[in-house]
């Protein structure tokens, strides 16, 4: 069913840009958080990768950033409608992270400083789909887009792509995160908007 | 009533729109028939989608500005200078007119009217809208927690809601009627208005200017501003913080600094940093 609303013609369509259904191009950079920027220090930062069996390897920050860096240009796509074209980061691929580690996990949870969780099959984390990033535009990432890391998974709306990530558990079965928990999709693909749980 | 979270699919329904009034010179409410609409949660939004005539379409998500109500929706829309569906929404539409919405969607910005702790309010710009249907929503319920509200706005000719907040406010007055008479056919509205306190931050004002507003401050948000207008932290206040995101970082910043638990502070930010 589509309703004709009188007067509307859009702006949209010129630009020859390929968006996923139902977003619009945004030049700045929108934040959307859930509470306060949480203060998050390199001197004690870590980052925990934790197997379904408890097993975990964790990098404090100067080991982290230590390891093979890969430098991405990636489009980004938000769930509140706004996608944002060619940007760039920098950051160590989830490959590299996960490389020696032994797991038939099929789901992580991505937890982060403040207590935000999202929850993605492992599959997409792997084979150069995601980061975690502490660059963007060549600069250090700054505190309300999640610095000093996040993780980047570009592929799916940015809510998986948790801010000011500290870990990722991987896991046996599914859970729901923070926002899945409250009716937005477990997968979140863009391209088939899917938004909410039953999309 | 909407719940916290929402199961099975969240479907499109066609809003006809009832009646535009509008707030400010670039602010206007929109009131929506919408059958099927099952209520929603104070806090919450709704996406709305324009169709032209040729098919294509556009989508944003705005704010739900009334209180909980089935089969019917109010908005009110900021109009932005490059807005898409802000510029529709705000200047085109008018009543008889359709488009389609659907939600509720979120549950974590929302207030439940039986949340008894105080609530402190922050809204910068048009952040007031889902904060007015929380004290449209806290007057409705009866609710007696006390409400304060810090609303940032660029002058006083920019607030939005400004007659409803001046008469919400001063209404609280006779909530407390000791030494003073309640006027007659008042004592119903009396005992259902809320004891609200407003206090606005005016950030390009001059500092001289006039406004017959009690509790106004020139310039943007700031600690002692926190400390004068806010609750304290030892009341244990619910906080929901709605504007720009530069707002929205000072205001919590502000908050987490006067000793407010990061964990009682909700946040909904729009626009790019």
């Amino acid at each position: 069913m589509n309703v004709v609303s009188r007067g509307f013609r859009g702006r949209g369509r010129d630009g020859g840009v390929k968006l996923p259904p139902g977003q619009y191009l945004e030049r700045g950079f929108p934040v959307l958080q859930a509470g306060p920027t949480p203060p998050v220090n390199t001197a004690t930062w870590t980052f925990t990768v934790t197997t379904e069996t408890g097993d975990s390897t964790r990098w404090d920050w100067r080991q982290f950033t230590a390891l093979p860096a890969e430098d991405v240009t990636v489009d980004i796509h938000c769930v509140t409608q706004w996608s944002k074209l060619g940007t760039r980061w920098r950051g160590v691929s989830v490959d590299t992270l996960l490389d020696g580690i032994q797991t038939s996990a099929g789901y992580v949870m991505a937890r982060s400083y403040g207590g935000y969780t999202t929850n993605l099959p492992l599959a997409d984390l792997r084979d150069g789909k995601a980061w975690v990033a502490y660059e963007y535009e060549g600069r250090p990432l700054p505190p309300e887009h999640g610095g000093p890391a996040r993780l980047l998974v570009p592929h799916l709306y940015f809510w998986k792509s948790a801010k000011w990530v500290t870990g990722l558990d991987l896991m046996a079965r599914d859970r729901h995160g923070f926002w899945e928990e409250l009716g937005y999709h477990d997968y979140g693909d863009p391209w088939r908007e899917q938004r909410y749980q039953g999309d | 009533m909407a719940r916290a979270a929402v199961p099975g699919r969240l479907s499109w329904l066609v809003a006809t729109v009832k009646e535009t009034r509008d707030e400010t010179a670039t602010a206007r409410t929109l009131l929506l028939d919408v059958p099927g609409w099952p209520g929603h949660v104070p806090g919450q939004h709704v996406a709305v989608k324009l169709t032209a005539a040729d098919g294509y379409s556009a989508q944003r998500d705005y704010s739900i500005a009334g209180p909980p109500e089935e089969e019917r929706v109010e908005l009110t829309v900021q109009r932005q200078d490059d807005g898409e569906v802000s510029a529709y929404l705000a200047g085109i539409a008018e009543p008889g007119d359709q488009f389609e919405v659907r939600g509720p969607i979120g549950g974590w910005f929302a207030w439940h009217s039986a949340d008894p702790r105080p609530l402190l309010l922050l809204a910068g710009g048009s952040g007031i809208v889902p904060l007015m249907s929380m004290i449209r929503t806290h007057a409705q319920a009866r609710s007696q927690a006390p409400v304060r509200l810090i609303y940032s706005a660029r002058t006083p000719a920019d607030v939005i809601y400004s007659t409803e907040l001046t008469e919400r406010a001063s209404s609280f007055l006779l909530l407390h009627p000791e030494g003073l008479p309640i006027n007659n056919g008042q004592e119903k509205r009396a005992r259902s208005v809320s004891p609200l306190t407003v206090t606005y931050l005016y950030t390009r004002a001059p500092l001289s200017m006039p406004d017959d507003r009690p509790r106004s401050y020139p310039g943007r948000i700031t600690a002692a501003v926190i400390t004068e207008a806010a609750f304290p932290p030892a009341v244990n206040p619910a906080i929901f913080a709605c504007g720009p995101s530069g707002f929205v970082e000072a205001a919590s910043s502000l908050l987490v600094a006067a000793g407010h638990p990061p964990g009682t502070i909700k946040t909904e930010r729009f626009g790019p940093t």
